[in-house]
């Protein structure tokens, strides 16, 4: 029984890893509210249903992507029967959601803990255009 | 038996090591590369491939060569290649790994590369070089390790091994044809829009691959208690005199056609592989040497002398790694479709993660025959 | 049979080969060998016609590059072997090196512009492993940056030089960010795109009516009543090593 303090030590070592997080995350005082959204500006109607969109948005933005770009489909025939031209940043971020993806996308997408999708690293949000002439990326 | 490469000496540990400081700071480099993008690397605008797809073209070669001695062994029972068959398709698995190495580090955005699998594209060659290359590597590893472990257990071999191994045999051709294809099919670049690209890539590649067996046995032979044979060694040599003619005479043939023709296309590209272009020296230097090697290997008393076949084995496997490793691929960039010529240099970085990827290569050929060596001695 | 682990092994490999092997030839029959045809053919081919004797009037003018650059973000970048181009001046007999030892040399300018040659047969689209790049029914030959690789087989096969890498992040280098059209990011492939987005909007080219000359005439090549092709009609022109197959799009009025 001479690895007794040894195997001790390890699983001791091995329990402050796995919860490690958990530490963390008290430290920094996190807490489990969500973001503060902007508010969808007024007078527009989303595209599709909001549960559906919580939760399947991507799908909606890969078909809208791969429609545009390969087969030319332009515009998208929304649930409630308007058409909305397909366009990530000026129809989905600057005609309804505060035209800004660091406080739209990046925080909800920080919060879940689901890595942001690399949209931004080639499409401009209008109110970043200036930022980037300056020489600052993203 | 995976435990058997982890009992080992001092000195088997301390090349374990070696190899994994050289993957270790490959790794960082790639990591920078990753996050700043192929600008560190010194590829550009006209040289759009370089070391990482020249080392691919190269080791394709090399994995192709073990059916230089799966073919004798199997189809006409060269008895001398029984021990070093497994030899041949360890080597294969290492290379075929290598390669994939060297596709993914090339790649602008290798998250992506799925793609190629989510959107199959019959009428792309890089298409069918991934199902070859992936199919050759399954096809090694398996008939390697099952017959690894009939030696082992010394149970009889199933009864698909042979069908298998058999299989790998036109698989090795496949897979160093279609990455000739890969390059003989644009009809843009002069110096590779030849038909007899193939059949070179495959000269050179039953040379190469086939001069580095001979180096390894030399080498387990001295480190190791596996003795490969004389025999071996010298059907080996023999494969390899026939094959660095065939490559030789090969390539009299393009520039025959392209000095002869005068077709200014062909002997641009040509003129600056081996006068005009930054690579002129290393070309002369690797023809000197394949000359020098196949002279030695010509001689059958000299070819007889281990130590003179070693240096020639030595000087075949460098001088083709120059000429498609290097040259061809470099070469067949300049000049540009706008007729710039380019010097490409490639960066510390870049030659940082090539090394940590032939000692990748090396770590698995090391763990192979580590095992094999072990399994035989067991014997 | 008993589900022994070796057993349920080999039914799961069998079964993975079987399901590989149905994906692949259900993609070649889709396919065919030599993939270089649009899926759907409009029955239109945009192309243009260039002429030099308009061109270039004024020396150093490279307003159609600087309108087309602006309009789609693409970036100065100073390192000539990183440059990023879509349509850009190079000297004549570089981009016609069978005219350089004519003794009618002087029929050509010293420098003319050259972009994507949208061509019939495209080498690029062959070799793309990942259809990121293909050709439009209307002939416009795209690329789709979300899906390219970045492994620049299609940079090896363009036989005109039109493809540009980005080897670094090219947003530094970006002088007046457009704020309509998306930048690259690294490690994708770009070329000039006939300016699909105008073309959706019913409008011509960028660099066309960027010119003041109207040296560049775009229009469908297979309408014979449209703009370049009564251009072709009187005239001689010539297109870029045509025999290499590939069918240019672009031709130049002499």
């Amino acid at each position: 029984m001479n690895d007794r303090w040894l195997i001790l030590g390890g699983l001791g070592l091995f329990l402050l890893l796995v919860t490690w997080p958990l530490w963390q995350g008290l430290a920094a005082g996190t807490t489990s509210a969500g973001p503060q959204l902007p508010k969808a500006k007024a007078g527009t109607v989303c595209v599709a249903p909001v549960d559906w969109m919580r939760s399947s948005h991507m799908e909606l933005l890969m078909a809208w992507r791969d429609g545009k770009v390969r087969r030319q489909e332009r515009t998208y025939l929304g649930s409630n029967g308007t058409s909305y031209a397909v366009s990530l940043s000026a129809t989905c971020l600057n005609q309804c959601h505060g035209g800004d993806q660091e406080k739209f996308c990046s925080r909800c997408h920080a919060y879940a803990g689901v890595p942001a999708p690399d949209c931004w690293r080639c499409h401009v949000a209008p109110v970043r255009t200036a930022a980037l002439a300056a020489g600052g990326a993203q | 038996m995976l435990d058997k490469a982890l009992v080992g000496n001092r000195s088997y540990w301390g090349w374990l090591l070696c190899l994994l400081v050289l993957i270790a700071v490959g790794g960082l480099c790639y990591l920078r590369q990753l996050q700043e993008g192929l600008g560190i690397t010194g590829l550009s605008r006209d040289v759009s491939w370089g070391l990482y797809i020249g080392q691919f073209t190269f080791f394709v070669g090399v994995a192709a060569s073990a059916v230089m001695v799966v073919l004798p062994y199997y189809l006409h029972d060269v008895k001398a290649f029984g021990k070093i068959t497994l030899l041949g398709e360890f080597l294969a698995v290492a290379a075929v790994v290598m390669c994939m190495l060297f596709i993914l580090v090339d790649m602008g955005q290798p998250s992506r590369v799925l793609n190629v699998l989510l959107h199959p594209t019959p009428h792309s060659l890089m298409f069918w070089d991934m199902l070859s290359l992936s199919g050759y590597l399954l096809i090694n590893l398996v008939a390697g390790w099952v017959m690894l472990q009939t030696e082992a257990t010394g149970l009889p071999a199933p009864g698909w091994i042979k069908p298998l191994v058999l299989l790998s045999i036109p698989w090795a051709i496949s897979i160093h044809t279609v990455t000739a294809f890969l390059y003989s099919g644009l009809a843009g670049r002069s110096l590779w829009f030849t038909a007899v690209l193939a059949p070179r890539f495959l000269a050179s590649a039953f040379a190469s691959g086939p001069a580095l067996l001979i180096l390894l046995c030399l080498l387990l032979r001295r480190c190791t208690s596996f003795d490969a044979g004389r025999e071996a060694i010298g059907k080996l040599a023999t494969i390899v005199t026939y094959a660095l003619a065939a490559n030789l005479f090969l390539l009299g043939v393009e520039l025959f056609t392209a000095f002869y023709s005068g077709m200014p296309e062909h002997l641009e590209s040509f003129t600056l592989l081996f006068s005009g272009g930054g690579l002129a020296p290393l070309m002369w230097l690797a023809l000197a040497a394949a000359l020098a090697a196949f002279a030695i290997l010509l001689v059958p008393r000299w070819r007889g002398n281990e130590k003179l076949l070693a240096t020639a084995a030595i000087m075949i496997f460098g001088s083709l790694w120059a000429e498609k490793g290097i040259g061809l691929i470099v070469g067949g960039f300049d000049p540009s479709p706008l007729g710039r010529v380019s010097a490409y240099t490639p960066t510390f970085p870049e030659v940082a993660i090539v090394a940590a990827i032939w000692a990748t290569g090396a770590l698995l050929v090391t763990l192979c025959y580590k095992i094999l060596v072990a399994v035989r001695a067991a014997d | 049979m008993k589900l022994t682990r070796k057993n349920f092994l080999r039914l799961a490999v069998g079964g993975a080969i079987a399901a590989c092997s149905g994906a692949l030839t259900r993609t070649v029959r889709g396919q065919g060998l030599v993939g270089t045809q649009p899926q759907t053919d409009d029955g239109v081919r945009f192309g243009m016609v260039i002429d030099l004797q308009k061109c270039r009037r004024e020396a150093g003018c490279s307003l159609c590059r600087q309108a087309c650059h602006q309009a789609h973000n693409v970036p100065e970048i100073p390192d000539p072997q990183h440059a990023v181009k879509w349509i850009w001046n190079e000297p004549a007999a570089k981009v016609f090196p069978a005219a350089g030892e004519s003794f009618s040399a002087r029929t050509l300018p010293e420098q003319l512009p050259i972009l994507c040659n949208h061509c019939q047969h495209p080498a690029c689209v062959r070799v793309c492993p990942t259809q990121a790049t293909w050709k439009r029914g209307d002939g416009v030959v795209m690329m789709d940056y979300h899906r390219c690789i970045g492994c620049r087989y299609c940079m090896a096969a363009c036989p005109y030089g039109s493809r540009s890498f980005n080897f670094e992040d090219p947003r530094p280098y970006l002088l007046k960010p457009n704020p309509d059209f998306p930048t690259r990011t690294i490690g994708v492939v770009e070329k000039c795109n006939f300016c699909e987005e105008r073309l959706a909007a019913g409008k011509g080219p960028a660099c066309a009516a960027a010119c003041p000359q109207g040296a560049l005439v775009f229009g469908d090549l297979s309408d014979s009543a449209s703009a370049p092709r009564q251009l072709l009609e009187g005239r001689f022109a010539i297109q870029r090593r045509p025999e290499l197959g590939c069918g240019p799009s672009i031709f130049y009025l002499v």
